[in-house]
Formats: structure tokens, sequence, C-alpha cells
């Protein structure tokens, strides 16, 4: 089922089988027949674990979604609640147990970190992810080295170390798979969940929105029509299509810069189009049976180009319209430094045409980011524009916003963008979308700033950067974790070390691409696992700082 | 940066589509995946929880809580974080959960929770023994653990600071649920502040369960006054009546926002003020039948809560030459709000092209001096004018007069052609001395037209020096 897990240096197989036992073991508890009642958020990613088949192996036999008001009749034994640890689900849950059943929560490390920690500063998100990192290890042995920058950063380390005392008597003899683990806030880097992603993948989740490894897109491209058959009525519900590296096309082409997509679909097709020509070819009986025998995987060969020919025609309308190239040419000159003190025209156009909102704030959050905060003049400019052409409630939002660091007027203090963007090289002209060979390749330009990091880290190290590491929020530190004797590894010749990479309050597909590309450079040395909190975009990032998102007109 | 078309998009689309002539009668791929009209796959978690739901509406049970059946089941420790009987013993001052008090005693109870299945006695000998740190600890490792019998106000600070250095969320906040209950507000209120994990962490409880009053109550206790202004102030979106929210939005302007925020709730409010006179008229009018501009164009939505460009908007559409002193007059609108002369523009301009008010438009570039008229530079540019007369079905003549003003004649060239200006075109060439343009032009203007003749005119025009 999960098969592609499996591959890589890390295998992701593990954690996935571990979560899956726990859950047989967690459900065997109640002996007996079992309803379970679902916090819907949690399905989708339960999903990923595990089918119904399975919870149906250990005797559930109704699933029911957790609303106010009474839970339907069950003949079972058990009821069992899945929720994530939300007060206001809780009260829910009080409301139907006025017997005391058997009630549980089984904790999940998914949350909207940075409104928490940064607007509300809970904690408990930290927490699960120190936890969440101790299961790791006990999995995949003691990380010996630890980076990180961040104030977040230094609190999971701190947990993660404390927790380690705390079980000093058990020594981990797994051997360790990772070498190091890097956590990096997500405030350390404004500014590149902001930019407009520009890899396959990127796009598609900017435009579309992933969620659990699935994009529902517009049908109409995908209605297929027979050959003799009048064409039936188009489908109204959306298409829904799983992405994963399971899918070779997919796995192939998701890192990519849009720009060269193109290329590779139409690569594929002419290798595709030739191996269905060889049917000519086979005139053995033999031939013919051999052919035959590779039919199913040349067909879903096929469908896999069919489909993502279609998702990359949706994308080409929109990259290639006047408004993308626009929206992108702001950006790009905010990242290099151009005019960002002064009232940008083009965002005071699009404010004038009432473009949506999201689109508004992520442009001028860019250029505040860019500028270390907006001269006093220009930030109340904007947020008159803003209010006036909104509407007045929106200054709960700009609140949060400033509160966050976003948006907010500027200090006395220097703009040290500038000097952070020459030191770590993080534009590049002339970056090569075809064939890359820096990480700049996925804003086409614009290195993402947690990566250079992360590239610098492992080579030449943080030393040769410590003045620009200063100049970026929060702390920055390593430890070492003592691992038993003889479990210390033995390099071999040409191996790559592992480092995790551990992002704490979100992170892109673009820079999960970048990572890739790292990992994947000749002489690099070294191999990136990734873990977050949580996938974000510019747009679901800024929605979630957004003051009840679902009263804001679009 | 540039995102050229894609002919190898089309390659890849060819292929495809050729292929699927070969293979049309095998869609039944194994491979694929099965996906229900709701697009859940078909076997996924999702996809069964609906299953249940539409299976559950067709057999149309009456809604009852789930019956369980009343012999011993084997249920095995639970592994619950915190005992509902430890959250819930105890005399409770006003306490939330008064009813399950009553149904602890309810003896059929026992099977279903293990941790109330041990016989009194046991229990009260089990958990005596525990100091705060213990317990704190024990209810870490997912271990039951009373709080109620730490009644002193150390043994309770002592809870919250272990529990705060343990770093775990639900911890914390049950121990600060069992503070809320237990503490009078000044005490908790005072110890907090010097608390700052453990306030945030109160904070964000309250925030969760919606405890506005209590919230409010803390931030006030805190000086934290421009948040306590904004929390209140938020109120105003979960009142409906427009009325009721006015008068909310004029109590709401003696908070202590910031000097920025408190000028713009009180715009706020005074343009909710004005919206609901001028709704009330408006809607009078189109009603009495009489006002023709309500007859022509019906109003499509109220405007109460609307922005205020989008209120300026609807009265440069339905008010714009109503005298200065009325509140639904755009110039009033403008000067009480200090709208930008930028802002004013575009509105009026959309708005006036939508009715296809051309004079009135021109009336706008227009200003009076003491000379007479002048024409008056437009704080947006004519790329944009155009645009937006265009948009609006703007005839060429009027396109015309607005495409002239463009200055760069590479641009105005372009639109002018775009929107067959063809005078402009053939005035601009001239200008510019293109001689082979012009030419080229030749054919693109209708055959015997007063166009084709002016450009044979200038083309025979000896004076002219042409660049080419």
């Amino acid at each position: 089922m999960a098969a592609h897990l499996s591959y890589g240096r890390v295998n992701l197989n593990i954690l996935r089988e571990a979560a899956r036992k726990e859950l047989r073991e967690f459900l065997d508890k109640c002996a007996g027949s079992k309803a379970i009642v679902w916090d819907e958020y949690l399905t989708g990613p339960f999903g990923l674990i595990a089918q119904y088949s399975l919870l149906k192996e250990h005797e559930v036999e109704k699933m029911f979604t957790l609303k106010s008001g009474r839970l339907p009749s069950a003949d079972v034994k058990n009821i069992i609640f899945f929720v994530r640890p939300r007060l206001e689900l809780m009260d829910i849950i009080a409301e139907n147990v006025f017997r005391c059943v058997y009630v549980s929560c089984y904790q999940t490390p998914h949350c909207k970190l940075v409104k928490e920690c940064y607007l509300e500063n809970d904690q408990t998100s930290l927490y699960h992810t120190a936890k969440g990192l101790m299961t790791l290890q006990a999995l995949y042995g003691t990380i010996p080295q630890i980076y990180g920058k961040g104030d977040c950063a230094r609190h999971v380390a701190n947990m993660m170390l404390r927790m380690k005392r705390e079980f000093a008597g058990t020594q981990n003899q797994i051997l360790p798979v990772f070498d190091t683990l890097l956590l990096l806030d997500r405030n350390v880097d404004l500014l590149t969940p902001l930019a407009t992603q520009l890899t396959y993948e990127g796009l598609i989740d900017e435009i579309y929105g992933i969620n659990n490894g699935y994009v529902k897109l517009p049908p109409e491209k995908f209605a297929q029509k027979k050959q003799g058959e009048a064409s039936k009525d188009l489908p109204t519900e959306p298409k829904k299509l799983q992405l994963n590296s399971a899918e070779e096309l997919y796995a192939e082409i998701r890192d990519k810069n849009f720009n060269a997509v193109g290329a590779a679909l139409s690569k594929k097709a002419k290798i595709i189009s030739a191996a269905f020509e060889e049917r000519h070819n086979a005139k053995t009986v033999g031939e013919i049976k051999q052919f035959v025998s590779q039919l199913p995987h040349m067909q879903a060969a096929r469908s896999s180009l069919a489909n993502h020919t279609s998702i990359a025609e949706l994308i080409k309308d929109i990259t290639t319209s006047e408004a993308f190239f626009d929206n992108l040419t702001v950006e790009q000159e905010f990242m290099t430094g151009v005019d960002t003190d002064k009232v940008n025209t083009y965002i005071e156009d699009c404010i004038a045409q009432k473009d949506p909102l999201i689109k508004i704030l992520r442009l001028v959050c860019m250029q505040s980011v860019c500028n270390n905060g907006l001269k006093q003049k220009v930030l109340d400019y904007y947020k008159r524009e803003i209010l006036q052409t909104y509407g007045y409630e929106h200054i709960l939002t700009l609140n949060n916003l400033e509160k966050g660091g976003l948006l907010k007027p500027q200090t006395s203090s220097r703009n040290n963008y500038p000097t952070i963007r020459k030191t770590l090289k993080l534009w590049m002209e002339d970056a090569n979308e075809q064939n890359p060979n820096d990480i700049s390749y996925v804003y086409s330009g614009y290195a993402p700033l947690s990566i250079r990091l992360t590239q610098v880290l492992a080579r030449p190290g943080w030393r040769s950067i410590e003045e620009v590491l200063k100049m970026l929020p929060g702390p920055h530190f390593e430890e070492r974790q003592q691992l038993p004797s003889g479990l210390h590894k033995k390099r071999q010749q040409g191996e790559n070390r592992t480092t995790l990479v551990f992002f704490l309050g979100g992170v892109t597909y673009a820079e999960i691409a970048a990572l890739r590309f790292l990992s994947q450079m000749e002489d690099s040395g070294m191999e990136y696992i990734i873990a977050t909190t949580k996938l974000v975009n510019g747009t679901t990032w800024i929605k979630s700082l957004m003051d009840r998102p679902e009263s804001q007109t679009p | 940066v540039t995102f050229r078309c894609d002919v190898q998009l089309k390659e890849s689309r060819q292929a495809v589509n050729s292929i699927q002539r070969l293979v049309e009668e095998d869609d039944d791929e194994d491979d694929v995946e099965k996906v229900s009209w709701s697009g859940e796959p078909v076997g996924s978690i999702s996809w069964s929880v609906k299953e249940t739901a539409a299976s559950n509406q067709r057999t149309d049970r009456e809604p009852a809580f789930p019956k369980i059946p009343t012999d011993t089941p084997s249920l095995s420790k639970s592994q619950s974080g915190y005992s509902l009987s430890s959250l819930f013993k105890g005399k409770t001052k006003g306490g939330n959960f008064q009813s399950f008090t009553d149904t602890l005693s309810d003896s059929s109870i026992r099977l279903y929770a293990p941790e109330l299945r041990k016989p009194k006695s046991e229990y009260k000998d089990y958990v005596s023994d525990w100091s705060p740190e213990e317990t704190i600890q024990r209810l870490q490792q997912g271990k039951t653990a009373p709080l109620e019998k730490f009644r002193s106000l150390q043994d309770k600070l002592l809870l919250l600071d272990f529990a705060v250095s343990a770093h775990d969320g639900n911890v914390i906040t049950a121990v600060l649920i069992y503070l809320k209950r237990t503490l009078s507000k000044e005490v908790l209120f005072r110890e907090l502040e010097s608390r700052q994990t453990a306030l945030r962490h109160f904070i964000h409880y309250l925030t969760e369960t919606k405890d506005q009053r209590l919230l409010l109550e803390l931030l006030r206790a805190l000086g934290r006054t421009e948040d306590v202004a904004l929390l209140q102030y938020k109120e105003h979106l979960s009142i409906a009546d427009e009325n009721k929210r006015r008068d909310f939005l004029k109590s709401c302007l003696s908070l202590p926002f910031s000097a920025e925020d408190s000028a713009h709730v009180q715009d706020h409010y005074t343009l909710l003020e004005r919206q609901i006179i001028i709704e009330a008229t408006d809607r009078q009018a189109e009603r009495g039948g009489k006002v023709e501009i309500f007859q022509k164009f019906p109003r499509r939505a109220s405007i109460l809560n609307m922005p205020l460009i989008t209120t300026l908007y609807y009265c440069c559409f339905y008010h714009y030459s109503e005298p200065e002193g009325t509140y639904s007059s755009p110039l009033n609108i403008r000067q009480a709000f200090k709208i930008s002369e930028k802002q004013y523009f575009v509105t009026a301009l959309a708005a006036r092209a939508k009715l296809k008010a051309w004079l009135d438009v021109d009336a706008l570039f227009t200003s009076r001096n003491w000379l007479g008229f002048t024409r008056k530079k437009s704080p947006l540019s004519f790329q944009r004018v155009v645009d937006v007369l265009q948009k609006n079905s703007a005839p060429t003549q009027v396109l015309q007069d607005y495409v002239g003003l463009v200055e760069d004649p590479d641009m105005r060239i372009s639109l002018a052609q775009k929107h067959k200006c063809h005078d402009i075109v053939i005035n601009t060439y001239r200008d510019m001395k293109d001689r082979q343009q012009l030419l080229g032009y030749r054919g693109k203007v209708g055959r015997g037209s007063a166009e084709e003749r002016k450009i044979d005119e200038l083309l025979n025009n000896q004076q002219i020096r042409w660049k080419n």
C-alpha cells in the first residue's frame, strides 16, 4: 500500500507501521464491537496510516462524525472518540457523555503552531513536537547532534534533553539513522512562505490546495470521452487526485520548476507512445504475450500522463496570465530590495480593483519583511486603503499580523535584509530553471533563506555566518547527545550523512523541493529528511493569522 | 522571468489523446483508485464515515443515545490522562460539572469507567500520599492523580509551577481549570501576572472556551487595555441587527484603543450610522416606484455593513448629482471620511462609466480655473482609465479621447490599435514620422474609408520629413 515510503535512505514505513501498530493496540484495549466518533479534521491524516479495512479487523462496526447534539444510535459495546486535543471538542463530547464511557484523547501533534505560538503563546504544540521527536528517536536511534535557530527551536531542544534525562536508565540501542537534527523556527524566515512557489507541486498547492496528499481539481478537463458514445454530461463534482511519489511520473516532475515540466511531459509522451507502437513489432506468440503483460503498466503510465498534462494545462493558464506575471514581478522587486520603502503602485491598483484581500496582505507583508518594517506613513496608507476597501473589521487581522512580525512599523534599527541577502546569496540572477545548479530554481531566482541556512550548516558550517545569524530572530545553538558506546557510526567511504530538518511553524512544498535538490546534488555528501508541524503556502499561512477568517469577505 | 507558452504541453496532450484511442475499451484499470461520487477513495476512513451517516439516514432511526449492553464487558485499564472522578469530585464552587457528580453515584456506571471500579477505601489510601510534584508527574504519565486534595494556596501554586516547568499543555490546563474553580479572581489574576507562561496558557484557554467575560476581566486586570478594546470590538461581528450593531459600535468609542484604531472605529460607527439612514431612504424610494434610477437599475443588495469604498461607489451610482449637504452625496462622504483623491476618482469613474454617463466621466478630468476650463492631469494613468471605460463598453468616440491622452507613444498606439481608434494611430505615426508603419497600417483600415484617404494624404505630403 505504501511501498514508496520504503525507498530512500530512511525507511519511513517503519514510522507508518509503528503508528499502525499503536492504533491496533489501542483499539484492542476495548474488547468487543466498537463505534468510533471522529473529529472530522482527523479522518484525512488517519487515512495516511490506515484504511477502514484495518479498523474493521478490530471490530469497528460504525463510524460517526463528532457534532453537537446527540449521537446516532449504534448497537456496540464501546464508543471511542478520536479527537484533537481542543477544548471546544471536549464540550461536545461532554454533551453526549452523561454516563461515563470510555473516553480517551489520541493526541496528534497537528496544530496551528504560528498563531498559537506567536500570538497566543500556547506551548503545547512545542511539547508535542518534542514528544514526537522522542518517539522518532525511539524508532530510529538517538540523534547525536542537534542544531537549532529560533526561540521555539530552543524550547523544543530543551524539552528533548530533559525528556532524555528522565529516561536516563534506559539506553537506546538502535543504531542511529540520523546524524543531525536541525530545528528551525518559521519566524527565522518569514519571507519564503509569502512568495509564490514556482515548482509544479508548489503551484498545485498555491492554486488548488493539497490536503493529506490529495488535490481537488475542476472536473471539466478530466471528463472521459469514449469514441462512438455520445459525450456524457460533464461531472460537477471536482476531480480528486492522489499525489505521492508512488506515481512514477509525479515523482519525476513534482519538484521541477514549472517551466521545465512541459519538456518532461513531452519526453514521457514519446516514451509511452513508442512503447505502444511496439505492438506492431510483436509477431510471435511469445512476443505478443510479452507485450500484453506490459499493458497494465503502460495504461497506468498513460493515465498518469493524461492527468498531469491536464493539471499542467490548468496551471499554465494561470501562470501565463498578466495578473500572475505582474504579481511575480512585484514580489521579485521586493526580494531584490527595489523600492521597498515606498507605497507600491501595483498594490495600490490591486486594492482599487478589490482583488482578494489575501493577495494584498501577502504583498504588503512581503514588502514589510524585506524592509524590516514599513515607514509609518507607508504603513498607515496601506492600512487605510485596506480598511476603507475591505471593511473596518480588518483592524483585528492587521493587529494579528503586526504581532506576528509580518506587517509592522519600522523601528529605529536598520534594515539587515540586504546584508543577509548578499551574504547568503539569496538572489541568484540567471537561475537555471531547466537544469538547476542551485536551490534558487524553486522560486526562479530566490533561494529560500531557511534552506540556505540548512545548506551552510552542512558546509562550511554556521561559524562562517555568525554575524548574519545574529541578525535573524532567536538564539542559535548546538547540542550533543551521548550515544551508548559501540554505536558510533563508522562512516563508509562515500557514504552520506543524514540530517533531519524540522520546521517549527510550517514549511512550503518549494522548500521541500529545495531540500530534495540538495540531497541529490553530486558532492553534497548529505541527505535530508524533512519534518514539520504543517504544510503551508502563503495563502493558508496568512489565513491562519486572520481573525475569524469565515467572516471576511473574499 | 517569463513563463512561456508550452509547445511541449501540446505534444504531451496529443500523445495522450492518440494513445487513448488505442486503449479505449479498457478503462477499468486495476491500479486506478476507485473513488466514490463524493470524491473520497473507496475504503478510506473518510468514505466509510460518510457511508455510515448515509446508511443511518436510510434506516431512519430515531436519534437516541447509543445503547450499551449491560453485561460486564472486559474493559482493560483506561489510558485516559485524568480520572473523571478526580476532576469532578468534591464540592464545587459553582462548578460546571455538577450534573456529573450526581451520576457518579449511579452504580451501573462503575461497569464502564474503569477508574471508578476501585472500592472507595482503596482509592483513598492510593492517592493521599502524593506531593504536588509527584501529582504533576503522574498526570504527565497519563496516570490518575486528583487535584482536590490540595487546598492551600501554596500547594495550588506549586501544582501550577510544576505543571509549567513540565511544559505539558494538557496538565497546565487541568491545573488551571482547578485553580479557576477554587481561587478568587483577584488571587488568581495576581498570581498569574508573575507567571508569564501560565498566563499565556490561561488566556488561550479562555479564548478557546469563549469565556469572553472572564477574559476581559483578566486583560483589564493586567492593564492590557488595547487588547481589551479590540476583543470587545470584535463582538460586533456577532450582532446581526444593524441598529443594535450601530449602538454597540458607539459604545466602543470610549474603549482604550490605540490612537489609530480609535479613529478607525470612529469611522466604522459613523459609516454604519450613515448607511442605516441611506438604506432606509433608498428602500422607500425604490418601493415608491417614482425615482427613475431605482427602476432602471434595481438594487441588488443592501448597503448595510458594506466597506466604505463600496458605499462610495453606491452613492456615485445612485446619488451622484445630489447637493453636497446630504448623507448620500459622494462629495459629502469623501470629505467626511477623508478619502484620497485617487480613490475617489477611481470609484466615481467606475460608477459613471457603468451608467455610461460619458459627460460625467469627462467632467472628472476637467476643472475650472480663472481662465476657464482646463484639462487636469488624471490621478489615474490614462491606460487605467481606458481600461475601465472599455470594460463598461464605452463607444469608440469616447475611448478615443482618452487613448489620445496616453503619453507614451508606443502604449498609445497599442491601445489605439486594440480599440480601433484609427485616427490616433495615424496621428501618432505621423508625429513619429514613421512612414513604414503608416504604410503598414493602411491595410488595416476600411477600403475607401476616410481613414484610408487620410493616410494617403499624409503619405503624399511632400513637406513631411519621414524617418523611413
